[in-house]
């Protein structure tokens, strides 16, 4: 599944002919290499600029400073991904380490502004024993841009790892998680949101490798798609041979509130162990008319209560993110876009 | 104060409402009683806007003003209230953000000013108190894991908070125990008002020892087939309805 992108080269984007694209065509909206974006300068900041922390940023793939990081003790680390940039590419690949039983606090973002400008990244992360990562990814990006995002996140036992994922999409964006998961003693969450309108698409791919005794990996992802968008999960947990007393969970549940709107989702589950508890769901439906209509009855407006109702699916993937900080930039983020 | 002349209103191709007359008179409950089927939950729903349930001739107007060109949150900005025979569950919006919400979007629509989030908290202890509800459950998501009887409080809250001027309640005693039937009936008691109307809809007469009605109808195939004074209401008890249904007619 994992396809690496490389815009200098057209022949490594793939089509829905690759299987792991089916739903996410790259080729058929990018066929050449991009021209490549000009160098801009971006002040530090972004969406988690409250929070404080460590910034490391690039500003159309370029590093503004380091462009790599080592987390020890208790962390808390902003990375951008910001571009600027019409109609060109730009590419860029960070490489996180954690010492052990440190605690970071991985608040990603990528902020686009221009238009029609192609992204690529990847990041490498590796969680050792004892260490503790939180990732929050926020994707806000312009309708036209495409953008690819890579992450493979390593942890052996005893490490903890929480990642969420929340965007409203692009013209053709994806992000994929590449996760090998320790085994015993190692807590794996993996959640996204997607809240797109318009043209928008988004792809949240995952793969979760059960290499381990007694991993426990829980997955949750929401999203709602008006108007035309279009979202699309995939997830995949493979349980490998000997990685017995797996205990796996994965959700994905949509609305579709545009009649043209539509949710690719496709859960996959490997399994090649015994005594191993996985399990999937996966729901589509829309708004409940009856709860609909009963707060229109005390008084709530049509538009304002399906916001409100939307928000309350929603809230459930912002609920579990564990930190009130972020918590609470990602609420605000979400309510402004419904 | 409430003028319904005619009304017909269809379920799809379904007529269900045939020419229904009703006056309700400022400061009057009214009790709409009628076998099953007879149309008495499609009355309040009618009243109320809810989508599917389209009138197809006739008029309602309430305080000199047509409701039926109105949206449903609109009718609730003019005081129309329904309490739900079974109300909806809404999971993931806790009850005061829900309550509070409303009313402030009622006020919003009568360019009234908005409720201070202490002013709102104040009124709220207040009002559970007086229905014997634990404030705690307010913070909950509406009605989520909430008891039939609990629901049915939780009707009247929203009615003692929203303070409307037309109250629908349907089949309110339904799924009650004697003593909830006797808190939720003295919760309604104590909204009687001179610039209120009240329409009780219900199967029995049982909610009627509570809440007394000051004029009883019975609905029947679509329209009101009879109406006297609360003795109809025991009368209708002792004999049933079998002489309004149609075979009988």
């Amino acid at each position: 599944m994992s396809t690496a992108v490389d815009l200098r080269d057209p022949s490594t984007f793939p089509s829905r002919r690759v299987e792991a694209w089916k739903y996410t065509d790259l080729a058929r909206v990018l066929r050449e290499t991009p021209p490549p974006s000009p160098t801009v300068e971006t002040a530090p900041g972004g969406p988690f600029a409250a929070l404080g922390g460590e910034e490391i940023a690039f500003a159309n793939g370029r590093a503004v400073g380091a462009d790599a990081f080592v987390a020890s003790g208790e962390q808390t680390l902003r990375l951008r991904f910001v571009s600027d940039a019409t109609g060109t590419g730009h590419s860029a690949s960070v490489r996180i380490a954690v010492k052990p039983g440190a605690k970071l606090t991985l608040l990603e973002s990528h902020e686009g502004a221009g238009a029609g400008y192609v992204a690529s990244y990847r990041i490498d992360l590796d969680i050792p024993a004892g260490a503790e990562v939180t990732r929050v990814v926020l994707i806000d990006e312009p309708a036209d841009a495409i953008s690819v995002s890579v992450a493979h996140v390593k942890t052996v036992p005893g490490a903890v790892y929480r990642q969420t994922t929340i965007t409203s999409g692009a013209r053709l964006q994806r992000q994929e998680t590449h996760l090998a998961h320790g085994g015993e003693g190692t807590e794996v969450t993996l959640d996204g949101l997607y809240a797109l309108s318009g043209e928008r698409h988004t792809d949240l791919t995952s793969v979760v490798r059960h290499g381990g005794l007694n991993g426990v990996t829980s997955q949750l992802t929401k999203g709602v798609v008006r108007d035309t968008a279009r979202g699309v999960f995939q997830g995949k947990i493979v349980v490998e041979r000997g990685a017995d007393g797996t205990d796996a969970r994965m959700g994905h549940h949509a609305l579709i509130l545009g009649e043209r709107a539509e949710v690719d989702a496709k859960p996959e589950l490997e399994i090649y162990a015994d005594d191993v508890q996985c399990a999937h769901g996966n729901t589509v439906g829309n708004l409940d008319e009856s709860a609909l209509f009963y707060m229109q009855q005390r008084g709530i407006p049509a538009d304002e209560a399906r916001a409100l109702l939307t928000q309350a699916f929603l809230i459930e993937v912002v609920d579990r993110i564990a930190h009130d900080g972020e918590r609470e930039v990602v609420r605000e983020w979400l309510t402004a876009r419904l | 104060m409430l003028k319904i002349n005619n009304l017909h209103v269809s379920v799809g191709d379904k007529p269900i409402l045939k020419g229904l007359t009703l006056d309700v008179p400022a400061g009057e409950v009214h009790a709409i009683m009628g076998p099953n089927g007879a149309g008495k939950s499609t009355l309040g729903y009618a009243l109320s806007g809810r989508p599917g349930y389209e009138a197809t001739e006739g008029a309602v107007d309430w305080r000199g003003e047509s409701l039926l060109d109105l949206e449903p949150a609109e009718r609730a900005a003019k005081g129309v209230f329904l309490s739900f025979q079974y109300p909806i569950e809404i999971p993931g919006v806790p009850a005061l953000t829900f309550v509070r919400t409303a009313l402030n979007a009622q006020k919003r629509a009568r360019g009234e000013e908005e409720v201070s989030a202490p002013a709102f908290l104040k009124q709220v202890k207040a009002a559970s108190a007086a229905l014997k509800m634990d404030f705690d459950m307010l913070k909950r998501p509406l009605n989520v894991g909430f008891s039939g009887g609990e629901k049915k409080r939780m009707e009247i809250l929203q009615m003692a908070l929203l303070e409307p001027s037309l109250l629908i309640l349907d089949e309110t005693d339904s799924g009650l125990d004697i003593d909830a039937l006797r808190i939720v009936s003295e919760g309604v008691n104590a909204l009687r008002s001179p610039d209120r109307a009240m329409l009780v809809i219900t199967h029995y007469q049982r909610l009627l020892d509570y809440i007394k009605p000051d004029r009883v109808h019975v609905l029947a195939a679509g329209r009101i087939v009879a109406s006297g004074g609360p003795e109809l209401a025991h009368q209708l008890e002792a004999e049933g309805y079998d002489k309004y249904l149609p075979q009988a007619a």
